[in-house]
Parts: C-alpha cells; structure tokens; sequence
C-alpha cells in the first residue's frame, strides 16, 4: 500500500493549497484521533484473546476470586493437565487432524481439474456452477443436513469419520472452486498458448506450465479447506454421537455442563490449544487466501 | 490465438466430473430432498412409512408463534451485527489505508478472529462475560460502572451481548475485505480530486466508493446470510437462552430436528429461512443494478 509514492501523494508541480492558518493543528489532532481510533480497535480486538490466556494459565483458587486479574499471580500448567484428564482431547484432536487433512485433500484434488475448466471456458455449465456458488452460500445447514443424515444413515455411515469428511468435501466445494478459479485465471493464457506453440500437448502444457504456476494457490485453498473442517461445529454436532469419534470443536462443548456451569481453567486450557493449528496454518497463507477470495469475487 | 481448443472441450468432461458428481449427489440433490421433505410428516426413529401431507406444515408453521419470535431475532441479530460491522470495518480499513504506524498489528491480528473454531470464539466470550470471574465485570466495577451483572444469562443483555461477539468475529475479515479493495481506488483519481479542492466526503462519495462498492457489496451481502443462518457461535454462548431471547432460526431448526425428531418441520423452517434471505437479497442486489445502471 505504501508505495514510495509521497504520503500525501501531491504530485510534483503542483502548487499546494495555500494553508490557512490553524490547518496544521487541525491536521495533528486529525492524526492523534486516527491513533486513538487504532488503539481503540487493537484492544477491542485483544481484549478477549488476552483473557482465554489470561484464565489459561490461572489456578483455581485465583478463577474463584470475585476480583479477577489480568496477569496470573499464580501461573500454572495445571488446567492443560486437568483438561486432558478430563476429555479425550488427544483423540479428538487426532479425529479434527484426520477428517480436516482427508476432506482438504479430496477437495483440491476434485475441484482442481473443475475450477481449471470454469476459468477457461465460458460455457453454460461454468456459468450454472458459479451460480450455484453463490447461491449455496444463501442455505441454512438444516436444509442440507437433514436429507444428508438420512441418506448417510442408510449407508452406515453415521458416526464415522468417512460420513463426515464427505460433508466436509461437498461443504468446502464452492469456496475451494470460487478461489481455485481465480488462481488459474491470474495464469496467463498466452504462457499455455505459447507452449502450445511450441509443440507441447495440452497434457504436458498443464503439468509442465500452469500446475507449477497454480501450486501455491492450490495450496492455500486446501489449507483453507483444511481450517474450516477443523473448526466446523455443526455438521460434526448432528453426525458424530460416540465421544471416542467426536472432533474437537464437539468436545469442548462437553466442557461445559448441562447447567452451563464450566470448569473455566480447562475449558479455557482446551480452547486455547484447539486454536493452535489453525492459527498457525492461517498466519503462513493469511495474505493468499484473502487474495484467493477477492481474486474470486472480483473477477468472475 | 486459441490453440486445440477442441481437445480441451473433450477433455472438459474428464475434468468436470469430479466435483460436479458430489456436487449434485450431495449437495443439490439433497437440496431438493430438503425442500420435499418440509411437504412430509418425516420424523426420526419412527417405522411408520413417511406420508405427503402438502403444505401442512407451512400452515402449523404460521401459527408457531415460537418460530416467528425466533425469526424476529433472527433479524435482529443478522442486522445488528452485519450493520455495525460494515460501519465499523469501512472506518478501519480508510484508517488502516493510511499507513499508519500500528497497522501492521491491526492487520496481523485480524487473522486471529478468522481461524478460531467459532466454538473457540463462543466460549472465549463467556469467559469474558461470566458474571463473577469474568473481566468485562471487573473493568466495568474498576471504573466505577455496574455492579455486576449476568449479561448472557439477563433477558434484557443476552441479544445484544452476542450481538457484539457477532461483530467482533466478522470485523477483521469485513475490514481485511474491504481494506483490499481501498487498495485497489485509482490513487490517481484520489490526488486528483485533492488538488481540485475536494473535500474528504465527496473524494470519498466521487472516487473511493464507486471502486470499493463491488467488494462492499459482495461482503455484506454474504455477511447478512452468514449471520442469518449463523448457529455455533451463539449455541456456545447461550444455546438460545435466556428464555429463547437468543434463540435464532438455526438453533430452533436444529432442536426441531434433532432433539425432537420433526425433520419436515425443520425441512420447512429452512425453507422459510431460505425464502427470506431470498427476498433480502434480490432486494439488495435490485439495488445494486440499478445504481449501477446510473453510473
């Protein structure tokens, strides 16, 4: 955004309004109010991050005190413990890391070759699916999940990780097309026609030219893939019964009781670890992705 | 220059097939199930044969008083965050364009809010609002402000409590969206329209908001739906309590279906979901074509 150009961007020659006076006091205070707005803005947005770590690492004598602190007088790893003790939180973990790397995978490999043809070619069909983009984003989940239940119901395969993931495909689809698309069409043409050109099939044209050039937008799409499965609640709520199976998401919900009473210690200690990989994941593709998302709102 | 254009229309097929199978095995076919299904009697776990009852279920459905009230929160929620956050997130992003010095910051933190599960963010929030232990208490009493209330568990506090969880989540990606397409305004234009003497308002009405309006739109309209048929943030924060002043359409479907069984009547709240933000939206985009047609 900064982009060597002069802040105030006047182009050279230009004779400068004349200042009237005051206008630089008015420009400093101008300038303070934008800091102020900023730092307003971080704290609303740090605020709550800081207290799940705050009550993270706080042992329970100080949770039960009427006057919380900020910092931990007292910090402690025990709630971390006590979280695993009490729910299956390395097994859930394990079932999030297999459903979400299972459905990220299927869904690039299935709407790589999809999003390839959309992007190059016109036709009634790419304009029927990129409708269908948009409009599947308008339906609420009921709608889908119960003809979903039913049906994987008859095939067996309610309360397994298989069912799951299968929703998980067909549920990152539209996105994963709607950002594949524009990856490929920020591929230039000419480069595959000039291939072309020279004697490569249209085979060799995309594994040798567009594949590398499409690689890194492929990557970010299925790490996208890969956070929404492993933070999706819903589907995981309505399709896994057995705890064993349960993803994580699922089973922090069990932290809190029935009464909504919680253990806040651990249930803080679980949600903060619950966030890890997907944080993580995001800070490495933050700026692809949200490339990847305009790119495919801006251009089709 | 189209070079073998034929080979990939043959090719297109072996290309298409595999997302367009699970795409209208399971996505539009059990679409249109659902929607037959709001029709039905459906219920789980009953062996009698499923019956065709018409439009019953839209009849009981307009006498349920419930799902109406659950329905007027519905709005209320999907407006009360959608709105604030694209205020909110339209100054953000002019004041992150600035280049200011701790926009860095701004930005790297706004992918936090994005990869939390929307479990995390839920309970992350009870924390923050629980009654004793929780710190929004403790800095309102510090400062000299409230004696501690419930403010997910009181009837009055609990919409507009997960109404600001609501903003916060959306607001960094609303802000990183709309910040982006500031990015792409003619800076030309911008210096151009200084130097001719115009004020902050009409640079901002005659350049910046004719460029930025397609992703505007674009991400509010999406937000509005997101928030509209939004369930696990507040199923985490308060499942629909207290005394359903948060119950929105999803968690009232969700419990129609799988707490009680009645999948047709669930299958026909989502069809009335559906309808809604059906009419929300070509209202919406009516707009957009015909302001669009102006300029």
């Amino acid at each position: 955004m900064r982009d060597g150009r002069g802040r105030r961007g006047v182009p050279v020659g230009v004779p400068r309004r004349t200042a009237h006076p005051g206008s630089r006091v008015v420009r400093r205070a101008g300038r303070a109010a934008q800091y102020a707005a900023l730092l307003a803005y971080l704290a609303f947005l740090a605020f709550p991050l800081l207290w799940l770590l705050s009550t993270a690492f706080k042992p329970p004598r100080e949770l039960g005190s009427s006057h919380p602190t900020w910092i931990p007088r007292d910090p402690t790893f025990s709630n971390f413990r006590q979280a695993f003790d009490e729910q299956p939180l390395l097994r859930a973990g394990l079932n999030s890391l297999l459903v979400a790397l299972a459905a990220a995978l299927i869904a690039v490999l299935v709407a790589t070759p999809m999003a390839y043809v959309l992007a190059r070619r016109r036709t009634r069909l790419a304009r029927a699916v990129s409708g269908w983009v948009v409009v599947s984003q308008a339906f609420p989940f009921v709608l889908l999940i119960i003809p979903l239940f039913l049906l994987l119901k008859n095939l067996r395969l309610i309360d397994s990780p298989a069912g799951l993931v299968i929703v998980y495909v067909v549920w990152a689809l539209p996105f994963a097309l709607w950002m594949l698309t524009g990856y490929v069409r920020a591929v230039p043409r000419e480069l595959e026609e000039a291939a072309a050109v020279d004697g490569a099939g249209r085979l060799r044209t995309l594994v040798s030219v567009t594949a590398p050039l499409l690689a890194p937008g492929i990557a970010a799409t299925a790490m996208f893939a890969f956070v929404t499965a492993w933070n999706e609640f819903f589907f995981a709520l309505v399709l896994l019964k057995t705890p064993e199976r349960q993803t994580l998401p699922v089973i922090l919900t069990h932290f809190i009781g029935a009464e909504g009473v919680a253990d806040l210690g651990p249930l803080a200690a679980a949600s903060f670890l619950a966030t890890l990989p997907s944080l993580v994941v995001f800070a490495f593709v933050q700026r692809r992705i949200t490339g990847g998302l305009l790119a495919g709102a801006v251009k089709s | 220059m189209r070079v073998r254009q034929g080979v990939l229309d043959r090719g297109a097929w072996f290309l298409v097939l595999p997302a367009l199978v699970p795409i209208l095995v399971l996505s539009v076919g059990p679409l249109l199930y659902g929607i037959s299904l709001a029709f039905t009697d459906a219920q789980s776990g009953r062996t009698r044969a499923t019956q065709w009852i018409g439009s019953l279920n839209f009849r009981d459905l307009l006498h349920d008083t419930l799902f109406w009230e659950s329905f007027r929160i519905g709005l209320v929620w999907a407006f009360g965050v959608t709105v604030p956050q694209f205020l909110l997130a339209l100054g953000l992003a002019s004041l992150l364009n600035q280049g200011l010095r701790l926009g860095w910051l701004a930005r790297a933190l706004a992918i936090v809010p994005w990869a939390m599960p929307e479990v995390v963010v839920g309970i992350m929030w009870r924390l923050v609002y629980h009654p004793d232990a929780g710190i929004l208490n403790e800095t309102l009493r510090s400062v000299g402000l409230g004696d501690g209330r419930d403010w997910l568990g009181g009837l009055g506090t609990a919409l507009p409590a997960v109404i600001v969880v609501g903003v916060w989540a959306g607001l960094p990606t609303t802000t990183v969206a709309l910040l982006a397409g500031l990015q792409n305004t003619p800076r030309e234009l911008h210096e151009a329209a200084q130097v001719d003497g115009a004020g902050a308002w009409r640079r901002f009405r005659a350049v910046t908001w004719p460029a930025l309006r397609p992703v505007a739109l674009a991400i509010t309209a999406l937000n509005f739906i997101w928030n509209f048929n939004s369930f696990a943030l507040v199923y985490v924060l308060t499942s629909g309590g207290p005394g359903g002043r948060t119950r929105l359409p999803m968690l009232f479907a969700y419990e129609e279906a799988f707490r009680y069984g009645q999948f047709g009547y669930a299958a026909a709240m989502g069809c009335v979901m559906v309808a809604v933000v059906a009419v929300c939206l070509s209202v919406f985009l009516a707009g957009r074509l015909t302001r669009g047609a102006e300029s």
